[in-house]
């Protein structure tokens, strides 16, 4: 839905082909300038998007989940995404004939989320904003999910949103590993690198540097963020 | 600055709050919505429920969030809720009363761009998108618009439609079959501006203190349409800038300390 800091890392980087999102910009900051570049000079390589509104994505990733061939909602009438979006179309309903948006399913191959915790056993409890995340699982061929830590008991009220093991491919445990954002009940957001990123990442050079030193040039995640705060500055 | 002086920025968030009747449910989008929203909850309307599209409905932060994600906003909330059912029962259930949005361009039928400048598939700017805002703009009982106006964001026409105001004018919008009313305020840093009842089209109705009529006509691409009897908004309070400073300071403070 909205692709963040790591997307544009991946998109300078050359690893996207395609990008099917609804907002894509840095929250609270501007854009994502590698984002931008791929999009306006086709930098490093040529992106094709497909984009949403978020309730279209929602719905998207609901009737994924549900095994149902698309999602259906209200909306979308009038405006310019219909025209450039050949995978909204609008069904007459069977019943009252009200004209209503049709979005086919997302069906990723894999899903990727974090979240707060896991159980020995692989259960996954989360809480806080979240989101669209049970729905990506869920409709997602295999899912893997980092956790900050494993407990031996989740402690989980009823209602809560637990990802019970046998839905996930992978659990895997990476304190930190919300970085930059936050994880609720465990760290904020760091801002101070959602604001050097709009720097980085502005300029093709600065970015190729920030990318080779920090990422290309670390084995692991562990190593990624002791990199990052072994540097004077972000870049 | 000298006492009871104010920026054109703090009078035009402050003509937004004063928009915001008290108790109203009220789905907000990011920066200048936001920070209206709460300045209308910290003073004149403070049982407004805020509802920010990641799921968060009555968040009360004591902080600007910096995404319509933080977790200031969940922890301040009286629920919250996944983005499918935000949208599908509290957004399109017809819940809300009120929706509030910026834009990159406006047109002179409150349609609104969030999403390119330029050409769609070669953009000269690519902006983030709808995010929410496109079924926020439809659903929401009533909207309100907060940008700067200048004509490069009043523009004759938009280069891409991302959420609809009144489309083509008059009816067009009840024949489209979107059940909320459509933007009732536009809310610059020059004046305030209304859809004409009839033909929907924006009409200058309260021109924000020593602003003249010939300055908004020179913002705005396309021939404006001005009331007869204009009003004058009353300038912020000192009550009004206090809270507001208050409110962004705090922010400044308690982001410079995520660092």
């Amino acid at each position: 839905m909205t692709p963040d800091l790591i997307y544009d890392q991946l998109i300078g980087a050359g690893c996207v082909k395609k990008l099917v999102f609804s907002w894509g910009g840095n929250p609270g900051v501007g854009s994502l300038h590698r984002l931008r570049d791929a999009v306006e000079n086709g930098w490093p390589q040529p992106i094709e998007i497909e984009e949403h509104a978020h309730a279209g994505m929602a719905a998207a990733y609901s009737a994924g989940a549900s095994n149902l061939p698309f999602g259906m909602l209200r909306g979308y009438v009038g405006t310019d995404l219909v025209k450039y979006n050949q995978r909204i179309k609008f069904i007459d309903c069977p019943f009252t004939g009200a004209k209503l948006a049709a979005i086919p399913a997302h069906r990723p191959d894999v899903t990727v989320v974090h979240a707060q915790k896991a159980d020995r056993k692989g259960n996954v409890l989360m809480w806080g904003v979240v989101g669209v995340q049970k729905e990506a699982v869920l409709a997602a061929k295999r899912a893997i999910v980092t956790v900050e830590e494993i407990v031996d008991d989740l402690h989980s009220p009823p209602n809560s949103v637990v990802l019970p093991s046998w839905v996930l491919s992978a659990v895997c445990e990476v304190k930190g590993g919300a970085f930059p954002s936050y994880a609720q009940g465990y760290y904020q957001r760091d801002n101070a690198f959602y604001k050097a990123w709009d720097f980085i990442a502005r300029d093709r050079a600065t970015f190729q540097t920030w990318i080779d030193r920090h990422v290309l040039g670390t084995k692991d995640f562990a190593e990624y963020k002791r990199s990052l705060e072994g540097a004077t500055s972000h870049a | 600055m000298p006492e009871g002086a104010y920026t054109s920025d703090e009078m035009m968030t402050v003509a937004a709050a004063r928009m915001i009747r008290n108790g109203v449910t009220l789905f907000v989008g990011i920066g200048l919505p936001s920070a209206a929203a709460n300045l209308a909850r910290l003073t004149h309307a403070p049982d407004t429920v805020l509802i920010y599209e990641s799921g968060t409905i009555g968040a009360k932060p004591t902080v600007l969030p910096l995404s319509i994600g933080d977790g200031e906003l969940s922890e301040t909330a009286d629920a919250v809720v996944s983005i499918p059912e935000i949208f599908s029962y509290w957004l399109q259930g017809g819940r809300i009363g009120l929706g509030f949005l910026g834009a990159a361009q406006i047109d002179k039928y409150a349609n609104i761009n969030s999403t390119v400048i330029g050409d769609y598939n070669k953009p000269k700017v690519r902006l983030p998108g709808s995010g929410g805002a496109q079924e926020i703009a439809g659903f929401c009982g009533e909207v309100l618009i907060t940008l700067r106006q200048n004509n490069r964001a009043f523009v004759k026409k938009l280069d891409f439609l991302t959420s609809g105001g009144y489309f083509e004018g008059g009816d067009s919008r009840e024949k489209l079959g979107l059940p909320g009313k459509g933007p009732t305020n536009v809310i610059t840093d020059l004046g305030i501006l209304t859809p004409d009842p009839e033909t929907k089209e924006l009409t200058l109705t309260s021109l924000h203190p020593g602003i003249t009529v010939e300055q908004v006509v020179a913002a705005t691409g396309w021939p404006l349409k001005v009331a007869p009897k204009l009003d004058v908004t009353a300038a912020p309070t000192a009550a009004e800038l206090s809270v507001l400073r208050d409110l962004n300071e705090r922010t400044a403070r308690a982001h410079a300390g995520q660092a």
